[in-house]
């Protein structure tokens, strides 16, 4: 640990430059521009002044309201099923078996390809109406579905696709599964606790650091899915599948109403922010950091 | 207390039915979420009919039509144009990433001084911050820099430590190093940069070549960047291209649009496999750790 002050920030000048230039400067233009009337194609200089302009716009913007639900039951099923799945295998992983380094892996393959192109361009052809399921499901003796021209199933497509990326929460909990010292299964096996106590009194709450990483990570991550519903569905049918991402994009750099996308921007902010809020204020009531050595610096 | 002495044949047996359980959970999950990756492969092998027209995996008659088809595009360049695009914009991301990011994690995480404290919370706040609210005054700001439709937007940022996850990332395996190698090279009389570069980074690899690799692999999946900067197709990147090839082949090839996903794939599938400690490292570093 060096005491030299000068040299220490020379070392992170490059991310305090960063930090201005790339971050905090666009984070302040996107709340400027959210009051104004900018268009993409004109110069900076001829935005206007709204004021509250694109926000009461919004309030009554059928497709925003519409997108807004979407995005929201997107995130309320992705996020608490793809995180009960991944601690499930996990489960399932963490025990003496041969060749759990070989599942591992395997499960974790979709994480790294998942957010790809090709994956969704696979994705299309996978629920397309000749396509794999549809054949699986005929194959066995079911009726092919429109997956994705019917509402209800588009959404489910794009759902599947985050679910299919589990393996690198399953990877995170594993280690934590991994971290928690055997001693203390011992030591309760011996008090008499059966296999349910065992994992409601030590395992789940041991764990809870890993689970509340895992949580908002997600949750951030699934509030900005782009490239599913842009590539799979293109939004539709009937903007079934127009998560807030795709409308802000498509708002600025397809309708060229900057200013109204800008304001879309800073509502999705605002929920993602509140949503980490809350899970940070709440973690002293339900994230457990027992026995945890403190590291020092 | 004969619990403990007396042997219990019924455990062992309840023991290889729990194995054999979760055997077959692992192994049914895996199948299940592999087989579409299979699939593709095997179609880009596959004439078209035979791609609808059975389940299974094995081509009845094998043909490289769309690979060879897939290859040549249906634009004027090949796909091989559009990989050499994709590298040409994730070599110096990659290596500016790494960069930045060992420098300023070293800075954060060997060094006392005032306000740290604000710009290290600062810097894990911006790894919480949608890319979304940023997106439209940097596509603004590069526009003025007359930055549009070249690779600048896409790694200029990168030399600045951008990515907080990975300096984070660094500054984690930084502190669960022991500075006493350090401290010595001081003593013998060496200035903080040579202590980073003969002392620190040898150190460090594992998590340097973890930030090398995640970000190889983002920066290859990356879509929304590349989709807003560039405009002419002769610098399209890999992702642009396959959604360009599905907006124009859509119904008719699909072995040839399924042939070049599993190219697009193969950087990463080899690199993966080359390297997945590296992964299983990076990803549990800042968890588990922190």
């Amino acid at each position: 640990m060096y005491d030299n002050r000068l040299s220490g920030y020379l070392y992170i000048a490059p991310f305090l430059v960063g930090l201005a230039t790339f971050t905090l400067f666009p984070f302040l233009s996107s709340f400027l521009l959210s009051f104004s009337d900018y268009q993409l194609q004109d110069p900076v200089e001829q935005a206007r002044f709204l004021g509250l302009g694109n926000y009461i716009q919004m309030a009554g913007d059928d497709t925003f309201h519409g997108s807004l639900g979407v995005t929201f039951l997107y995130v309320f099923l992705t996020v608490p099923l793809k995180l009960a799945f991944a601690l499930f295998i996990a489960f399932v992983l963490n025990f003496k078996l041969r060749g759990i380094g070989f599942f591992r892996t395997a499960y974790y393959v979709p994480s790294i390809l998942g957010g790809s192109v090709a994956i969704a361009v696979l994705w299309r052809y996978v629920f397309a109406g000749d396509g794999l399921i549809n054949q699986v499901l005929v194959w066995a003796g079911g009726e092919p579905l429109n997956w994705l021209g019917e509402p209800a199933y588009a959404l489910f497509t794009i759902v599947l696709l985050r679910l299919w990326q589990f393996g690198s929460a399953m990877v995170v909990f594993l280690a934590g599964l991994q971290n928690i010292p055997t001693d203390l299964y011992e030591a309760a096996t011996i008090d008499g606790a059966g296999k349910a106590r065992i994992f409601f009194t030590i395992t789940l709450p041991l764990l809870t650091p890993v689970i509340f990483f895992n949580f908002i990570m997600q949750i951030v991550q699934a509030f900005q899915e782009f490239n599913g519903p842009y590539i799979i569905t293109g939004g539709g049918p009937l903007k079934s599948t127009y998560l807030l991402p795709l409308m802000i994009y498509e708002e600025a750099f397809k309708y060229f109403n900057v200013g109204y996308a800008a304001a879309l921007s800073w509502v999705l902010f605002i929920i993602i922010a509140l949503f980490t809020i809350i899970a940070f204020a709440s973690a002293k009531y339900w994230v457990f950091y027992g026995n945890e050595r403190e590291e020092g610096e | 207390m004969s619990l403990i002495t007396r042997p219990r044949p019924d455990i062992a047996w309840i023991g290889r039915v729990n194995a054999l359980l979760r055997y077959g959970v692992l192994i049914g999950v895996g199948l299940v979420m592999l087989y579409p990756l299979f699939w593709m492969v095997a179609a880009s092998f596959k004439p078209n009919h035979e791609i609808f027209g059975s389940v299974g995996l094995w081509p009845q008659e094998p043909t490289m039509d769309g690979v060879v088809k897939g290859w040549r595009t249906g634009t004027e360049y090949s796909f091989a144009t559009y990989l050499l695009n994709s590298f040409a914009f994730i070599i110096p991301k990659v290596v500016l990433t790494v960069v930045s990011s060992v420098l300023v994690a070293y800075g954060f995480a060997r060094f006392r001084m005032p306000g740290k404290q604000l710009w290290f919370a600062l810097m894990v706040a911006t790894i919480l911050l949608p890319k979304s609210v940023l997106l439209i005054p940097q596509y603004l700001m590069f526009r003025e820099f007359g930055w549009l439709d070249t690779y600048l937007p896409l790694y200029v940022p990168c030399a600045f430590a951008t990515d907080g996850f990975f300096v984070f990332m660094v500054v984690q395996f930084l502190r669960g190093i022991p500075p006493d190698m350090e401290e010595a090279a001081v003593i013998d009389g060496c200035n903080s940069l040579q202590v980073l570069w003969h002392v620190v980074v040898p150190v460090i690899m594992p998590a340097i070549i973890s930030v090398a690799l995640f970000q190889f692999m983002w920066s290859l999946n990356d879509f929304l960047y590349p989709l807003i900067y560039l405009s002419s197709v002769g610098k399209y990147p890999v992702a642009l291209a396959l959604k360009m090839a599905i907006d124009v082949t859509e119904a008719t090839a699909w072995n040839q649009v399924l042939a070049m996903s599993t190219i697009a794939l193969l950087p990463s599938l080899i690199v993966f496999f080359l390297a997945q400690k590296y992964f299983v490292e990076g990803i549990t570093s800042g968890s588990v750790k922190g």
